[in-house]
């Protein structure tokens, strides 16, 4: 029988594989949510300065560039936020899942 | 009652606040775990008030809106990279730091690296930036008794640093938790009604995007302390007395449109409707300002912005006055919730410098000359609403930015006495006490010293070095096993060094603005996008040719940061003695 939350605990190759795992996925996850929002807005620098004359519009009385920086942007860092929350608490459940079942084998 | 005695009013209402706040969660503080840590009980809402409330410091509450007004569309990314800070905080150190169990930057660093020199240096360095980030708190203090009180420059400084002191030295984690809560919801309150009021009042008459620089609406004398260099476009109604490039006028027009040079000891007189002369290197025109990619002054604008990025979105994770916190989550789960709601506090907060930094550009364009926009907050709700409803929002604006230079600054200095009286002295109250005095206090000949520089400037200046500093300490201790104490010493080293030069180059502006097509003056006032990947390989690099050294107990410390709290392997870590 095999004890995967001990191994887990006392850090034998099965369960240090195991942390490596976990850990290479939450790292994942967050690399490519914090790349995500970075390029994201790395773009609307990028766009902005090469296309000054965009912010000369108007959007329902607004300029573009002040309503995306001043008011959009942060209920999209927010949602970004809560999807990386929601996902890395999926796979933290997941992974109790896998060692639970382990020690139930 | 006249203005300034209403004001004085809210001013001495808010320190009276902070004090009393904090002196009933004195009551609830018994042992060092409620000094240090809050014996780690703080619910995540309660705790990203506090940490919004110690976050949003001078820069946020008056820097941001002076930005806006001087420099226009390009400012918009300072808020905007103060708040992704937190996301990038949520991403990759938040809980792990928690369950590391440590309870202080210096205390994860020895966790992991298993190093005492490592934890020496890391104190070092956060002594380091929590010194540089008061210094633009106490300046802030000293321009809003200024402008609100006209009292001399120094008294600010003296006046926050005597509370603070003497708050911190009486109070602990447990207490400071409310009162930075109570702060919070006080700015956002301070920020908020003004900019409301001002939408619904005025807002109907501000045109923003003419041809030509905003006009006085009432005879207006500005004083030059320290000579400027002007854009002019128009020169009707704009009289000087003093000097204008080089030669002595008496309330003489303007020579015509172009740039001047106006003398220290200047007054500059705007008659009703004339536009206002701008400092050179910021958009004059309305139409230059609402667009974006101007920049914030100096050349390759897209070059700031990035940095600026670069800087605000792993500066936050450097902080040692957040990141402590954290540490006063339950656990994990919590500090990831807890960076959440941040996110949400930041997001309503900053949506309000926004609007009242574009107000000041219509009500009090007169900051445009000497570029000194800092004040346009506080004098901006008087200048556009006539009698008493304008008082009486100055006095809750300058109530919000007391409480805004109290909250960092306390913060801050908890942070200092915390480090140094645990990691040099022995972790005794009264050495926590001695600490804290010491770190008050040295920061005030620094602000009283340092030129005058925009504060959100000066703090982007603290987080280019937090972000080359503890940034990389704790994304690579978190994630990568083969850091090694030799490479976080050289990391850290590299990067405080670098920023730290960096730093001091731009405020005493040795670089010429035009030297080597304006690289080094441009790399040197926005540093963080070459100093931070260069402190991040210095780690790697000097890491793996030192790979023999890592620490033994990698694998437990990697298992203790990263699996839920429900597998038991946390411990939490006090202070010895």
């Amino acid at each position: 029988m095999v004890r995967t939350r001990v191994e887990v605990q006392e850090q034998t190759e099965v369960g240090d594989a195991l942390v490596r795992g976990l850990v290479r996925a939450q790292l994942g996850l967050a690399l490519r949510l914090g790349a995500l929002v970075f390029g994201a807005l790395a773009v609307i620098a990028l766009l902005n300065s090469i296309f000054p004359t965009f912010s000369e519009a108007t959007v329902l009385g607004f300029r573009p560039n002040w309503l995306v920086l001043g008011v959009l942007v942060y209920p999209v860092m927010y949602a970004i936020g809560r999807l990386f929350v929601r996902l890395t608490e999926q796979s933290e459940r997941d992974f109790l899942r896998v060692i639970d079942a382990g020690d139930e084998a | 009652m006249n203005a300034t005695a209403i004001t004085a009013i809210a001013l001495l209402g808010a320190a009276v606040a902070t004090v009393v706040v904090g002196a009933y969660g004195l009551r609830v503080s018994r042992t060092t775990s409620d000094f240090l840590v809050a014996s780690r009980t703080v619910r995540p809402g309660r705790n990203a008030a506090a940490i919004s409330g110690e976050y949003l410091s001078a820069a946020s509450f008056l820097g941001i809106a002076g930005l806006i007004a001087k420099y226009g569309a390009d400012a918009l990314w300072y808020p905007v990279g103060f708040t992704a800070g937190y996301l990038g905080l949520l991403l990759f150190v938040a809980a792990p730091l928690r369950r590391s169990g440590a309870y202080t930057v210096p205390d994860f660093a020895e966790f992991r690296l298993g190093s005492r020199r490592v934890r020496l240096v890391s104190m070092a360095v956060v002594v380091t930036i929590c010194t540089l980030y008061l210094v633009p708190q106490y300046q802030g203090a000293g321009v809003a008794l200024e402008a609100l009180l006209g009292l001399p420059r120094w008294i600010g400084p003296v006046a926050v640093a005597t509370i603070v002191i003497v708050n911190v030295v009486g109070g602990g984690m447990r207490s400071i938790t409310l009162v930075q809560a109570f702060q919070y919801w006080l700015k956002l309150t301070a920020i908020s009604v003004p900019a409301v009021a001002l939408l619904f009042t005025v807002g109907s008459k501000v045109d923003l995007g003419q041809p030509l620089p905003p006009t006085v609406m009432q005879q207006t004398t500005v004083a030059v302390d320290t000579a400027v260099r002007v854009n002019v476009v128009d020169p009707a109604g704009v009289t000087v007395t003093g000097t204008v490039d080089g030669r002595p006028v008496d309330s003489e027009p303007l020579p015509g449109a172009g740039e001047h040079t106006l003398g220290s000891g200047s007054t500059v007189t705007l008659s009703p409707g004339a536009h206002t002369p701008v400092i050179v290197g910021a958009p004059a025109t309305g139409a230059q300002w609402t667009g974006s990619g101007n920049g914030l002054g100096g050349g390759h604008p897209l070059y700031q912005v990035l940095s600026i990025l670069v800087a605000t979105f792993l500066g936050a994770m450097g902080l040692p006055h957040v990141l402590v916190r954290f540490y006063t989550n339950p656990d994990g789960q919590a500090a990831r919730r807890t960076a959440l709601v941040v996110i949400a506090l930041l997001s309503v907060f900053y949506l309000f410098p926004t609007l009242l930094g574009a107000f000041a550009r219509i009500f009090v364009p007169q900051l445009l000359v000497t570029g000194r926009a800092d004040a346009a907050v506080l004098l901006l709700p008087s200048a556009a609403i006539a009698g008493t409803g304008g008082l009486l929002l100055a006095a809750l604006v300058a109530a919000g930015a007391i409480a805004a230079f109290l909250a960092t600054s306390s913060g801050l200095l908890i942070s200092i006495a915390g480090a140094v009286s645990t990691d040099l002295l022995r972790g005794r109250v009264r050495d926590f006490r001695v600490a804290a005095v010491a770190g008050g206090l040295v920061p005030v000949p620094l602000a009283l010293a340092a030129s005058s520089f925009e504060l959100s400037r000066g703090v982007g200046l603290v987080f280019a070095v937090a972000a080359s500093t503890l940034c990389p300490l704790l994304v690579l201790g978190i994630w990568w096993r083969g850091l090694t104490p030799a490479g976080a010493i050289a990391g850290l080293a590299v990067g405080a060094v670098s920023s730290a030069i960096a730093g001091l180059l731009a405020v005493t502006q040795w670089v010429g603005d035009n030297f080597l097509a304006g690289w080094p003056a441009v790399i040197v006032g926005f540093p963080a996008a070459v100093t931070v990947p260069l402190a991040f390989a210095t780690m790697a690099i000097v890491s793996r040719f030192t790979g023999a050294t890592a620490p033994a107990n990698v694998s437990r410390a990697f298992a203790r940061m990263h699996l839920p709290e429900r597998l038991g392997m946390g411990v939490e870590r006090v202070p010895r003695g």
